[in-house]
Protein backbone atom coordinates (compact mmCIF):
# COMPACT_ATOMS: atom_id res chain seq x y z
CA UNK A 1 0.00 0.00 0.00
CA UNK A 2 2.66 2.61 -1.22
CA UNK A 3 -0.19 5.45 -1.10
CA UNK A 4 -0.92 5.07 1.86
CA UNK A 5 2.48 5.02 2.93
CA UNK A 6 2.82 8.03 0.87
CA UNK A 7 -0.09 9.86 2.42
CA UNK A 8 0.31 9.33 5.96
CA UNK A 9 4.16 10.72 5.25
CA UNK A 10 2.80 14.01 4.10
CA UNK A 11 0.27 14.11 7.04
CA UNK A 12 3.07 16.70 8.94
CA UNK A 13 1.94 20.14 7.59
CA UNK A 14 3.28 23.59 7.76
CA UNK A 15 1.19 24.54 10.87
CA UNK A 16 -1.61 27.35 10.17
CA UNK A 17 -3.32 29.34 11.62
CA UNK A 18 -6.79 30.18 10.91
CA UNK A 19 -6.74 33.90 10.06
CA UNK A 20 -9.45 36.49 9.08
CA UNK A 21 -7.50 37.61 5.95
CA UNK A 22 -6.77 33.67 5.09
CA UNK A 23 -10.24 33.58 5.27
CA UNK A 24 -11.08 35.94 3.00
CA UNK A 25 -8.54 34.58 1.03
CA UNK A 26 -10.63 31.21 0.72
CA UNK A 27 -13.81 33.04 0.66
CA UNK A 28 -12.54 34.58 -2.86
CA UNK A 29 -11.86 31.09 -4.51
CA UNK A 30 -15.44 30.06 -3.38
CA UNK A 31 -16.55 33.17 -4.86
CA UNK A 32 -14.78 32.83 -7.99
CA UNK A 33 -14.73 29.04 -8.46
CA UNK A 34 -18.57 28.88 -8.68
CA UNK A 35 -20.51 29.98 -12.18
CA UNK A 36 -23.73 31.42 -10.82
CA UNK A 37 -20.94 34.18 -9.54
CA UNK A 38 -19.96 34.65 -13.36
CA UNK A 39 -23.58 34.36 -14.09
CA UNK A 40 -25.05 37.10 -11.64
CA UNK A 41 -21.86 39.97 -12.04
CA UNK A 42 -22.16 39.53 -16.11
CA UNK A 43 -26.05 40.15 -16.16
CA UNK A 44 -25.22 42.97 -13.54
CA UNK A 45 -22.70 44.37 -16.23
CA UNK A 46 -24.69 44.17 -18.94
CA UNK A 47 -27.58 45.46 -17.56
CA UNK A 48 -26.18 48.59 -16.67
CA UNK A 49 -24.28 49.16 -19.80
CA UNK A 50 -26.68 47.67 -22.19
CA UNK A 51 -29.63 48.62 -20.74
CA UNK A 52 -28.42 52.18 -20.54
CA UNK A 53 -27.31 52.38 -23.74
CA UNK A 54 -30.38 50.94 -24.99
CA UNK A 55 -32.95 53.90 -22.93
CA UNK A 56 -30.70 56.64 -24.01
CA UNK A 57 -30.93 55.70 -27.56
CA UNK A 58 -34.74 55.67 -27.55
CA UNK A 59 -34.71 58.62 -25.28
CA UNK A 60 -32.69 60.92 -27.72
CA UNK A 61 -34.50 58.94 -30.56
CA UNK A 62 -38.24 60.47 -28.97
CA UNK A 63 -36.90 63.50 -27.65
CA UNK A 64 -37.91 65.65 -30.77
CA UNK A 65 -41.39 64.23 -30.72
CA UNK A 66 -41.64 65.38 -26.83
CA UNK A 67 -44.30 67.70 -25.35
CA UNK A 68 -42.59 70.48 -23.88
CA UNK A 69 -44.37 68.64 -20.39
CA UNK A 70 -42.33 65.63 -21.04
CA UNK A 71 -39.29 67.38 -21.94
CA UNK A 72 -39.33 69.35 -18.51
CA UNK A 73 -39.67 66.20 -16.33
CA UNK A 74 -36.63 64.19 -18.60
CA UNK A 75 -34.23 63.29 -16.80
CA UNK A 76 -31.40 62.16 -18.61
CA UNK A 77 -29.81 61.24 -15.53
CA UNK A 78 -32.55 58.90 -14.45
CA UNK A 79 -32.31 57.01 -18.14
CA UNK A 80 -28.98 56.47 -17.92
CA UNK A 81 -28.76 54.62 -15.03
CA UNK A 82 -32.30 52.46 -15.56
CA UNK A 83 -29.84 49.31 -16.29
CA UNK A 84 -29.24 49.64 -12.31
CA UNK A 85 -32.90 48.63 -12.02
CA UNK A 86 -32.33 44.72 -13.47
CA UNK A 87 -28.28 45.04 -11.69
CA UNK A 88 -29.76 45.28 -8.19
CA UNK A 89 -31.89 42.25 -9.05
CA UNK A 90 -28.94 40.23 -10.38
CA UNK A 91 -26.88 41.81 -7.32
CA UNK A 92 -29.34 40.89 -4.55
CA UNK A 93 -29.78 37.45 -5.45
CA UNK A 94 -26.25 36.71 -5.94
CA UNK A 95 -25.75 37.74 -2.46
CA UNK A 96 -28.40 35.62 -1.20
CA UNK A 97 -26.63 32.98 -2.86
CA UNK A 98 -23.07 33.65 -1.83
CA UNK A 99 -24.86 31.97 1.20
CA UNK A 100 -27.21 29.81 1.10
CA UNK A 101 -26.05 27.69 -1.43
CA UNK A 102 -23.17 26.63 1.17
CA UNK A 103 -26.48 25.83 3.14
CA UNK A 104 -28.24 23.71 0.42
CA UNK A 105 -25.09 21.88 -0.88
CA UNK A 106 -23.95 21.15 2.53
CA UNK A 107 -20.63 23.32 2.22
CA UNK A 108 -21.56 24.51 5.35
CA UNK A 109 -19.96 21.68 7.33
CA UNK A 110 -16.97 21.44 5.51
CA UNK A 111 -17.08 26.07 6.01
CA UNK A 112 -17.36 25.25 9.68
CA UNK A 113 -15.14 22.46 9.85
CA UNK A 114 -12.70 24.73 8.92
CA UNK A 115 -13.51 27.55 10.49
CA UNK A 116 -15.26 26.81 13.66
CA UNK A 117 -15.47 30.20 15.60
CA UNK A 118 -18.17 30.86 12.22
CA UNK A 119 -17.77 34.57 11.87
CA UNK A 120 -14.99 34.87 10.17
CA UNK A 121 -16.41 33.29 7.40
CA UNK A 122 -19.63 35.71 7.51
CA UNK A 123 -17.11 38.62 7.76
CA UNK A 124 -14.90 37.29 4.61
CA UNK A 125 -18.27 36.96 2.72
CA UNK A 126 -19.08 40.46 3.20
CA UNK A 127 -15.71 42.05 2.47
CA UNK A 128 -14.65 39.75 -0.43
CA UNK A 129 -18.48 40.19 -2.50
CA UNK A 130 -18.56 43.64 -1.06
CA UNK A 131 -15.13 44.46 -2.81
CA UNK A 132 -15.94 42.27 -6.19
CA UNK A 133 -19.32 44.18 -6.70
CA UNK A 134 -18.16 47.88 -5.93
CA UNK A 135 -14.81 47.17 -7.80
CA UNK A 136 -17.33 45.75 -11.13
CA UNK A 137 -19.81 48.56 -10.54
CA UNK A 138 -18.00 51.29 -10.70
CA UNK A 139 -16.96 50.79 -14.34
CA UNK A 140 -19.89 50.11 -15.36
CA UNK A 141 -21.67 52.80 -14.03
CA UNK A 142 -19.14 55.15 -15.42
CA UNK A 143 -19.60 53.64 -18.63
CA UNK A 144 -23.36 53.60 -19.18
CA UNK A 145 -22.72 57.06 -18.26
CA UNK A 146 -20.63 57.79 -20.71
CA UNK A 147 -22.75 55.68 -23.51
CA UNK A 148 -25.60 57.24 -22.53
CA UNK A 149 -24.22 60.88 -22.68
CA UNK A 150 -22.35 60.46 -26.03
CA UNK A 151 -26.06 59.74 -27.03
CA UNK A 152 -27.45 62.30 -25.83
CA UNK A 153 -24.88 65.09 -26.86
CA UNK A 154 -26.72 64.69 -30.75
CA UNK A 155 -29.47 66.35 -28.72
CA UNK A 156 -27.61 68.41 -26.88
CA UNK A 157 -29.71 67.33 -23.54
CA UNK A 158 -26.65 65.62 -22.25
CA UNK A 159 -25.94 66.40 -18.66
CA UNK A 160 -21.74 66.58 -17.79
CA UNK A 161 -20.32 64.70 -15.24
CA UNK A 162 -19.62 68.00 -13.29
CA UNK A 163 -23.00 69.24 -12.63
CA UNK A 164 -23.88 69.21 -9.12
CA UNK A 165 -24.96 65.90 -8.17
CA UNK A 166 -23.91 63.95 -11.39
CA UNK A 167 -20.64 62.13 -10.28
CA UNK A 168 -21.99 61.82 -6.37
CA UNK A 169 -25.26 59.50 -8.21
CA UNK A 170 -23.32 57.55 -10.54
CA UNK A 171 -20.61 57.03 -8.31
CA UNK A 172 -23.83 56.57 -5.63
CA UNK A 173 -25.25 53.86 -8.28
CA UNK A 174 -22.26 51.69 -7.39
CA UNK A 175 -22.35 52.15 -4.29
CA UNK A 176 -25.62 51.33 -3.54
CA UNK A 177 -25.43 48.29 -6.01
CA UNK A 178 -22.43 47.27 -3.40
CA UNK A 179 -25.02 47.51 0.00
CA UNK A 180 -28.17 45.65 -1.88
CA UNK A 181 -25.71 42.48 -2.28
CA UNK A 182 -24.65 42.66 1.29
CA UNK A 183 -28.43 43.25 2.34
CA UNK A 184 -28.77 40.02 0.25
CA UNK A 185 -26.25 38.23 1.90
CA UNK A 186 -27.25 39.30 5.41
CA UNK A 187 -31.24 38.22 4.57
CA UNK A 188 -29.31 35.17 2.63
CA UNK A 189 -27.34 34.71 6.38
CA UNK A 190 -30.63 34.74 8.30
CA UNK A 191 -32.92 32.26 6.24
CA UNK A 192 -30.36 29.97 5.12
CA UNK A 193 -32.54 28.67 2.29
CA UNK A 194 -32.47 29.99 -1.47
CA UNK A 195 -35.85 30.59 -2.24
CA UNK A 196 -36.53 31.72 1.14
CA UNK A 197 -33.87 34.07 0.95
CA UNK A 198 -34.30 35.43 -2.40
CA UNK A 199 -38.46 35.77 -1.34
CA UNK A 200 -36.92 37.80 1.73
CA UNK A 201 -35.09 39.72 -0.08
CA UNK A 202 -37.83 40.66 -3.42
CA UNK A 203 -40.06 41.35 -0.62
CA UNK A 204 -38.24 43.66 1.40
CA UNK A 205 -37.25 45.24 -1.53
CA UNK A 206 -39.52 45.65 -4.16
CA UNK A 207 -43.05 44.55 -3.03
CA UNK A 208 -43.11 45.77 0.43
CA UNK A 209 -43.25 49.78 -1.74
CA UNK A 210 -45.83 49.16 -3.74
CA UNK A 211 -48.21 47.83 -0.13
CA UNK A 212 -47.38 50.86 1.80
CA UNK A 213 -50.42 51.86 -0.69
CA UNK A 214 -52.93 50.42 1.38
CA UNK A 215 -51.74 52.66 4.34
CA UNK A 216 -53.64 56.53 4.38
CA UNK A 217 -51.87 58.55 2.46
CA UNK A 218 -50.38 60.87 4.82
CA UNK A 219 -48.59 57.71 6.78
CA UNK A 220 -47.49 56.04 3.42
CA UNK A 221 -45.86 59.43 2.34
CA UNK A 222 -44.35 59.57 5.69
CA UNK A 223 -43.41 55.96 5.71
CA UNK A 224 -41.82 55.18 2.00
CA UNK A 225 -39.19 57.46 2.19
CA UNK A 226 -37.46 55.30 4.83
CA UNK A 227 -37.91 51.96 3.56
CA UNK A 228 -34.62 50.26 2.08
CA UNK A 229 -35.54 50.37 -1.41
CA UNK A 230 -36.61 54.12 -1.47
CA UNK A 231 -33.40 54.70 0.96
CA UNK A 232 -31.05 53.28 -0.93
CA UNK A 233 -32.32 55.19 -4.32
CA UNK A 234 -32.22 58.34 -3.14
CA UNK A 235 -28.02 58.36 -3.58
CA UNK A 236 -29.32 58.09 -7.12
CA UNK A 237 -31.77 60.75 -7.45
CA UNK A 238 -30.63 64.24 -8.57
CA UNK A 239 -34.25 65.72 -8.70
CA UNK A 240 -36.30 66.83 -5.98
CA UNK A 241 -39.46 64.67 -4.43
CA UNK A 242 -40.64 62.44 -1.63
CA UNK A 243 -36.98 61.01 -0.48
CA UNK A 244 -34.29 61.48 1.87
CA UNK A 245 -31.33 63.32 1.26
CA UNK A 246 -28.85 61.09 -0.89
CA UNK A 247 -26.37 60.63 1.38
CA UNK A 248 -28.85 60.20 4.58
CA UNK A 249 -30.49 58.14 2.41
CA UNK A 250 -27.93 55.52 1.38
CA UNK A 251 -26.45 56.07 5.30
CA UNK A 252 -29.72 54.43 6.52
CA UNK A 253 -29.65 51.63 3.61
CA UNK A 254 -26.66 50.76 4.67
CA UNK A 255 -27.99 50.46 8.54
CA UNK A 256 -30.21 47.71 6.66
CA UNK A 257 -27.56 45.58 5.57
CA UNK A 258 -25.75 45.85 8.58
CA UNK A 259 -28.57 45.24 10.96
CA UNK A 260 -29.40 42.43 8.82
CA UNK A 261 -25.70 40.93 9.17
CA UNK A 262 -25.82 41.55 12.48
CA UNK A 263 -28.29 39.59 12.79
CA UNK A 264 -27.44 36.92 11.14
CA UNK A 265 -23.60 37.11 13.04
CA UNK A 266 -25.89 36.12 16.38
CA UNK A 267 -27.63 33.41 14.79
CA UNK A 268 -24.75 32.20 13.23
CA UNK A 269 -22.87 31.38 16.17
CA UNK A 270 -26.21 30.12 17.78
CA UNK A 271 -27.60 28.29 15.39
CA UNK A 272 -26.65 24.55 14.42
CA UNK A 273 -25.79 23.54 11.68
CA UNK B 1 0.85 16.48 23.85
CA UNK B 2 -1.45 13.04 23.49
CA UNK B 3 -4.37 13.55 20.67
CA UNK B 4 -7.41 12.93 23.12
CA UNK B 5 -11.34 12.96 22.28
CA UNK B 6 -12.95 13.31 25.34
CA UNK B 7 -16.85 13.55 25.72
CA UNK B 8 -18.56 14.12 29.64
CA UNK B 9 -22.29 13.18 29.54
CA UNK B 10 -22.48 14.58 26.22
CA UNK B 11 -26.23 14.99 25.45
CA UNK B 12 -28.09 16.08 22.47
CA UNK B 13 -32.08 17.02 21.99
CA UNK B 14 -32.94 18.35 18.97
CA UNK B 15 -36.75 19.30 20.12
CA UNK B 16 -38.24 16.59 22.41
CA UNK B 17 -36.17 14.06 20.92
CA UNK B 18 -33.22 12.86 22.88
CA UNK B 19 -30.56 12.18 20.30
CA UNK B 20 -27.62 11.53 22.40
CA UNK B 21 -27.84 10.84 26.16
CA UNK B 22 -25.41 11.27 28.64
CA UNK B 23 -22.09 9.82 26.71
CA UNK B 24 -18.97 9.77 28.98
CA UNK B 25 -16.11 8.30 26.54
CA UNK B 26 -12.23 8.94 25.70
CA UNK B 27 -10.83 8.42 22.58
CA UNK B 28 -7.56 7.43 23.04
CA UNK B 29 -4.47 7.83 20.46
CA UNK B 30 -2.72 4.97 19.03
CA UNK B 31 -5.44 2.85 18.69
CA UNK B 32 -8.72 2.64 16.10
CA UNK B 33 -11.38 3.37 17.75
CA UNK B 34 -14.88 2.06 16.45
CA UNK B 35 -17.54 3.90 17.05
CA UNK B 36 -20.13 1.52 16.94
CA UNK B 37 -24.22 1.61 17.11
CA UNK B 38 -27.63 1.02 14.79
CA UNK B 39 -28.40 3.80 12.32
CA UNK B 40 -30.15 6.61 13.80
CA UNK B 41 -28.19 5.61 17.43
CA UNK B 42 -26.76 9.10 17.70
CA UNK B 43 -23.53 8.38 16.53
CA UNK B 44 -23.09 11.01 13.48
CA UNK B 45 -24.66 13.42 16.31
CA UNK B 46 -21.97 13.16 18.22
CA UNK B 47 -19.68 13.63 15.82
CA UNK B 48 -21.25 16.61 15.15
CA UNK B 49 -20.46 17.94 18.41
CA UNK B 50 -17.37 17.08 18.76
CA UNK B 51 -17.03 19.50 15.94
CA UNK B 52 -19.11 22.23 16.99
CA UNK B 53 -21.64 22.09 13.84
CA UNK B 54 -24.47 21.62 16.62
CA UNK B 55 -23.91 22.82 20.30
CA UNK B 56 -24.52 20.32 22.99
CA UNK B 57 -27.94 20.73 25.00
CA UNK B 58 -25.91 19.55 28.00
CA UNK B 59 -22.19 18.23 29.18
CA UNK B 60 -18.97 18.51 27.56
CA UNK B 61 -16.53 17.18 24.52
CA UNK B 62 -13.39 18.19 24.05
CA UNK B 63 -10.53 17.75 21.35
CA UNK B 64 -7.01 17.31 22.64
CA UNK B 65 -8.03 19.25 25.98
CA UNK B 66 -10.19 21.96 23.78
CA UNK B 67 -13.21 23.20 22.38
CA UNK B 68 -12.77 22.02 18.73
CA UNK B 69 -13.57 25.40 17.97
CA UNK B 70 -11.21 27.07 20.32
CA UNK B 71 -7.99 25.80 18.56
CA UNK B 72 -6.01 27.85 16.36
CA UNK B 73 -5.52 25.18 13.88
CA UNK B 74 -8.98 23.07 13.63
CA UNK B 75 -8.12 21.30 10.88
CA UNK B 76 -4.67 20.23 11.87
CA UNK B 77 -6.40 18.82 15.43
CA UNK B 78 -8.77 16.68 13.45
CA UNK B 79 -9.68 15.64 10.27
CA UNK B 80 -13.12 14.96 9.70
CA UNK B 81 -15.36 13.19 7.34
CA UNK B 82 -18.68 13.39 8.01
CA UNK B 83 -21.53 11.23 6.84
CA UNK B 84 -23.37 13.96 5.10
CA UNK B 85 -22.57 15.65 1.56
CA UNK B 86 -20.51 18.85 2.41
CA UNK B 87 -19.48 19.70 -0.86
CA UNK B 88 -20.64 22.70 -3.31
CA UNK B 89 -21.88 20.46 -6.57
CA UNK B 90 -20.86 23.57 -8.43
CA UNK B 91 -17.58 23.30 -7.56
CA UNK B 92 -14.25 21.52 -8.71
CA UNK B 93 -12.57 18.98 -6.29
CA UNK B 94 -9.33 21.12 -6.53
CA UNK B 95 -10.95 24.41 -5.68
CA UNK B 96 -13.02 22.96 -2.73
CA UNK B 97 -10.15 21.39 -1.44
CA UNK B 98 -7.81 25.12 -2.02
CA UNK B 99 -10.59 26.76 -0.35
CA UNK B 100 -10.39 25.00 2.48
CA UNK B 101 -6.72 24.69 2.40
CA UNK B 102 -6.73 28.10 2.41
CA UNK B 103 -8.50 28.98 5.49
CA UNK B 104 -5.06 27.63 7.18
CA UNK B 105 -2.58 28.97 4.99
CA UNK B 106 -2.33 25.26 3.42
CA UNK B 107 -0.03 26.11 0.32
CA UNK B 108 -1.95 24.90 -3.34
CA UNK B 109 1.26 22.98 -4.35
CA UNK B 110 0.43 20.69 -1.15
CA UNK B 111 -3.34 20.52 -2.51
CA UNK B 112 -1.63 19.89 -6.08
CA UNK B 113 0.19 17.00 -4.54
CA UNK B 114 -2.74 15.06 -2.71
CA UNK B 115 -4.71 15.49 -5.29
CA UNK B 116 -2.30 13.60 -7.35
CA UNK B 117 -1.73 11.11 -4.90
CA UNK B 118 -5.07 10.11 -4.23
CA UNK B 119 -5.99 9.46 -8.45
CA UNK B 120 -8.05 12.38 -8.87
CA UNK B 121 -5.85 14.50 -11.11
CA UNK B 122 -7.89 13.42 -13.94
CA UNK B 123 -11.40 15.32 -13.14
CA UNK B 124 -9.81 17.52 -10.10
CA UNK B 125 -10.84 20.48 -12.01
CA UNK B 126 -14.35 19.55 -13.28
CA UNK B 127 -17.58 20.44 -11.74
CA UNK B 128 -17.68 17.86 -8.62
CA UNK B 129 -21.44 17.06 -9.48
CA UNK B 130 -20.10 15.94 -12.85
CA UNK B 131 -17.89 13.19 -11.50
CA UNK B 132 -19.95 9.92 -12.47
CA UNK B 133 -21.19 7.62 -9.91
CA UNK B 134 -18.20 5.24 -9.25
CA UNK B 135 -15.89 8.11 -8.78
CA UNK B 136 -17.95 10.02 -6.47
CA UNK B 137 -17.65 8.71 -2.90
CA UNK B 138 -14.14 7.23 -3.20
CA UNK B 139 -13.28 10.48 -5.08
CA UNK B 140 -14.71 12.59 -2.29
CA UNK B 141 -13.61 10.45 0.56
CA UNK B 142 -9.86 9.81 -0.49
CA UNK B 143 -9.51 13.45 -0.72
CA UNK B 144 -10.69 14.67 2.01
CA UNK B 145 -9.16 12.00 4.19
CA UNK B 146 -5.92 12.68 2.83
CA UNK B 147 -6.70 16.42 3.11
CA UNK B 148 -5.89 15.81 7.16
CA UNK B 149 -2.88 16.92 8.53
CA UNK B 150 -4.45 16.23 11.54
CA UNK B 151 -3.54 14.66 15.06
CA UNK B 152 -6.92 12.64 14.96
CA UNK B 153 -8.61 11.68 12.21
CA UNK B 154 -12.33 11.36 12.83
CA UNK B 155 -14.51 9.15 9.66
CA UNK B 156 -18.53 8.90 9.68
CA UNK B 157 -19.54 5.30 8.26
CA UNK B 158 -16.16 5.89 5.27
CA UNK B 159 -16.82 2.43 4.10
CA UNK B 160 -20.30 3.14 2.83
CA UNK B 161 -20.81 3.02 -0.66
CA UNK B 162 -17.09 1.95 -1.29
CA UNK B 163 -15.49 -0.13 -3.73
CA UNK B 164 -13.96 -3.24 -1.79
CA UNK B 165 -10.48 -1.72 -3.38
CA UNK B 166 -11.68 1.26 -1.21
CA UNK B 167 -12.89 -0.39 1.65
CA UNK B 168 -9.59 -2.13 2.17
CA UNK B 169 -7.56 1.40 1.62
CA UNK B 170 -9.64 2.82 4.12
CA UNK B 171 -8.92 0.24 6.80
CA UNK B 172 -5.50 0.22 5.85
CA UNK B 173 -5.09 3.85 5.92
CA UNK B 174 -6.99 3.84 9.44
CA UNK B 175 -4.47 1.54 10.78
CA UNK B 176 -1.78 3.17 9.38
CA UNK B 177 -2.77 6.30 11.33
CA UNK B 178 -3.39 5.04 14.14
CA UNK B 179 0.32 3.02 14.23
CA UNK B 180 1.62 6.58 14.03
CA UNK B 181 0.25 7.24 17.41
CA UNK B 182 -2.55 9.16 15.74
CA UNK B 183 -6.38 8.90 17.47
CA UNK B 184 -9.00 7.79 14.90
CA UNK B 185 -12.47 7.35 15.00
CA UNK B 186 -14.36 5.82 13.19
CA UNK B 187 -18.06 5.24 13.28
CA UNK B 188 -19.96 2.19 11.72
CA UNK B 189 -22.81 0.31 11.89
CA UNK B 190 -21.70 -2.94 10.45
CA UNK B 191 -20.17 -5.18 13.23
CA UNK B 192 -18.22 -7.24 10.88
CA UNK B 193 -16.32 -4.12 9.84
CA UNK B 194 -15.58 -2.77 12.99
CA UNK B 195 -14.32 -6.26 13.61
CA UNK B 196 -12.11 -5.44 11.04
CA UNK B 197 -11.00 -2.60 11.67
CA UNK B 198 -11.20 -1.25 15.44
CA UNK B 199 -9.12 -2.25 17.86
CA UNK B 200 -11.84 -0.42 20.78
CA UNK B 201 -15.22 -0.27 20.44
CA UNK B 202 -17.09 2.72 21.45
CA UNK B 203 -21.01 0.53 21.23
CA UNK B 204 -24.35 3.23 21.56
CA UNK B 205 -27.95 2.37 21.25
CA UNK B 206 -30.32 5.41 21.35
CA UNK B 207 -27.70 7.88 22.25
CA UNK B 208 -26.81 5.69 25.32
CA UNK B 209 -23.39 4.45 25.86
CA UNK B 210 -23.93 0.64 25.69
CA UNK B 211 -20.28 -0.36 25.73
CA UNK B 212 -17.02 0.75 26.08
CA UNK B 213 -14.26 -2.07 25.62
CA UNK B 214 -11.59 -3.57 23.48
CA UNK B 215 -13.27 -5.24 19.93
CA UNK B 216 -11.55 -8.53 20.92
CA UNK B 217 -13.81 -8.26 24.40
CA UNK B 218 -17.05 -7.01 23.03
CA UNK B 219 -17.10 -10.11 20.60
CA UNK B 220 -16.32 -12.62 23.03
CA UNK B 221 -19.00 -11.13 25.14
CA UNK B 222 -21.71 -10.76 22.55
CA UNK B 223 -21.38 -14.24 20.38
CA UNK B 224 -21.53 -16.39 23.78
CA UNK B 225 -20.47 -19.98 23.73
CA UNK B 226 -22.42 -22.28 21.97
CA UNK B 227 -21.24 -25.55 21.01
CA UNK B 228 -23.10 -28.07 18.63
CA UNK B 229 -22.27 -32.06 19.65
CA UNK B 230 -22.82 -35.13 18.02
CA UNK B 231 -22.63 -38.10 19.79
CA UNK B 232 -24.76 -41.99 19.94
CA UNK B 233 -24.61 -41.00 23.89
CA UNK B 234 -25.91 -37.92 23.71
CA UNK B 235 -27.88 -38.47 27.39
CA UNK B 236 -24.85 -39.42 28.73
CA UNK B 237 -22.81 -37.09 28.01
CA UNK B 238 -25.80 -34.41 28.84
CA UNK B 239 -25.33 -35.89 32.09
CA UNK B 240 -21.88 -34.75 32.54
CA UNK B 241 -21.60 -31.72 31.12
CA UNK B 242 -24.46 -29.86 32.98
CA UNK B 243 -23.58 -27.31 35.35
CA UNK B 244 -24.84 -24.21 36.77
CA UNK B 245 -24.04 -21.49 33.78
CA UNK B 246 -24.85 -24.39 31.51
CA UNK B 247 -27.40 -24.85 29.58
CA UNK B 248 -28.09 -28.14 27.15
CA UNK B 249 -30.57 -28.46 24.30
CA UNK B 250 -31.56 -31.47 22.59
CA UNK B 251 -31.99 -30.58 19.23
CA UNK B 252 -32.82 -34.19 17.73
CA UNK B 253 -31.82 -37.65 18.80
CA UNK B 254 -27.70 -37.72 19.36
CA UNK B 255 -27.84 -34.05 18.54
CA UNK B 256 -27.24 -31.21 21.48
CA UNK B 257 -26.68 -27.63 21.36
CA UNK B 258 -24.70 -26.73 24.42
CA UNK B 259 -24.37 -23.04 25.99
CA UNK B 260 -21.84 -22.01 28.23
CA UNK B 261 -18.91 -23.87 27.69
CA UNK B 262 -16.00 -23.68 25.20
CA UNK B 263 -15.60 -26.91 22.57
CA UNK B 264 -12.19 -28.16 24.20
CA UNK B 265 -13.64 -27.75 27.59
CA UNK B 266 -16.91 -30.65 26.21
CA UNK B 267 -14.26 -32.76 24.38
CA UNK B 268 -12.10 -32.85 27.47
CA UNK B 269 -15.09 -33.86 29.28
CA UNK B 270 -16.28 -36.06 27.00
CA UNK B 271 -12.48 -38.62 27.09
CA UNK B 272 -12.51 -38.23 30.85
CA UNK B 273 -15.72 -40.14 30.37
CA UNK B 274 -15.37 -41.98 27.53
CA UNK B 275 -18.02 -40.69 25.44
CA UNK B 276 -18.06 -41.11 21.99
CA UNK B 277 -17.94 -37.76 20.03
CA UNK B 278 -19.12 -37.90 16.00
CA UNK B 279 -19.20 -34.04 15.98
CA UNK B 280 -18.04 -30.78 18.12
CA UNK B 281 -18.81 -27.69 16.75
CA UNK B 282 -18.75 -24.30 17.82
CA UNK B 283 -21.09 -21.91 16.74
CA UNK B 284 -19.79 -18.06 16.23
CA UNK B 285 -23.39 -16.51 16.45
CA UNK B 286 -23.10 -14.43 13.77
CA UNK B 287 -21.29 -11.06 14.59
CA UNK B 288 -24.28 -8.70 13.18
CA UNK B 289 -27.19 -11.25 15.27
CA UNK B 290 -24.67 -10.74 18.25
CA UNK B 291 -24.92 -7.12 17.82
CA UNK B 292 -28.23 -7.30 17.13
CA UNK B 293 -29.21 -8.60 20.70
CA UNK B 294 -27.04 -6.33 22.07
CA UNK B 295 -28.65 -3.32 20.83
CA UNK B 296 -31.99 -4.63 20.20
CA UNK B 297 -33.46 -3.11 23.32
CA UNK B 298 -31.92 0.07 22.43
CA UNK B 299 -33.29 0.02 18.47
CA UNK B 300 -36.09 2.56 18.36
CA UNK B 301 -38.92 1.28 16.06
CA UNK B 302 -39.17 3.84 13.36
CA UNK B 303 -42.97 3.43 12.78
CA UNK B 304 -43.24 4.49 16.48
CA UNK B 305 -41.27 7.35 16.07
CA UNK B 306 -42.95 8.91 13.08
Amino acid sequence: MSTVAQVTRLMPMPTGRVTQARVIVSEWTKLRSVRSTRYALATAVLATIGIAALACAIASHHYAQMSFRDRADFHPLEVNLAGVQLAQLAIGVLGVLVITAEYSTGMIRASFTAVPKRLPVLWAKAIVFGLTVLALMIPAVLLAFLVGESLFARHHINIPFSHPGVARAVIGAALYLTVVGLFGLGLGAIVRNTAGGIAAFAGIMFVLPPLMNVLPTNWNNAASPYLPLAAGESILSITPGNHLSPWVGLALFCGYAAAALAVAAVLLVRRDT
Amino acid sequence: MTALIEAQGLTKDYGDKRAVDGLTFTVQPGVVTGFLGPNGSGKSTTMRLILGLDGATAGDVTVNGKHYRDHAAPLHEVGALLEARSVHTGRSAFNHLLALAQTHGIPRRRVDELIDLVGLSEVAKKRAGQFSLGHGPTARDRSRVARGSAKSVMLDEPVNGLDPEGIHWIRHLLKNLASEGRTVFVSSHLMSEMALTADHLIVVGRGRLIADTTTQEFLQQASGNVVIVRSPQAEELRGHVMGPDVTVVALEPGLLEVQGLTAQQIGETAARHGVVLHELTPQQASLEEAFMDLTRDDVEFKTAAA
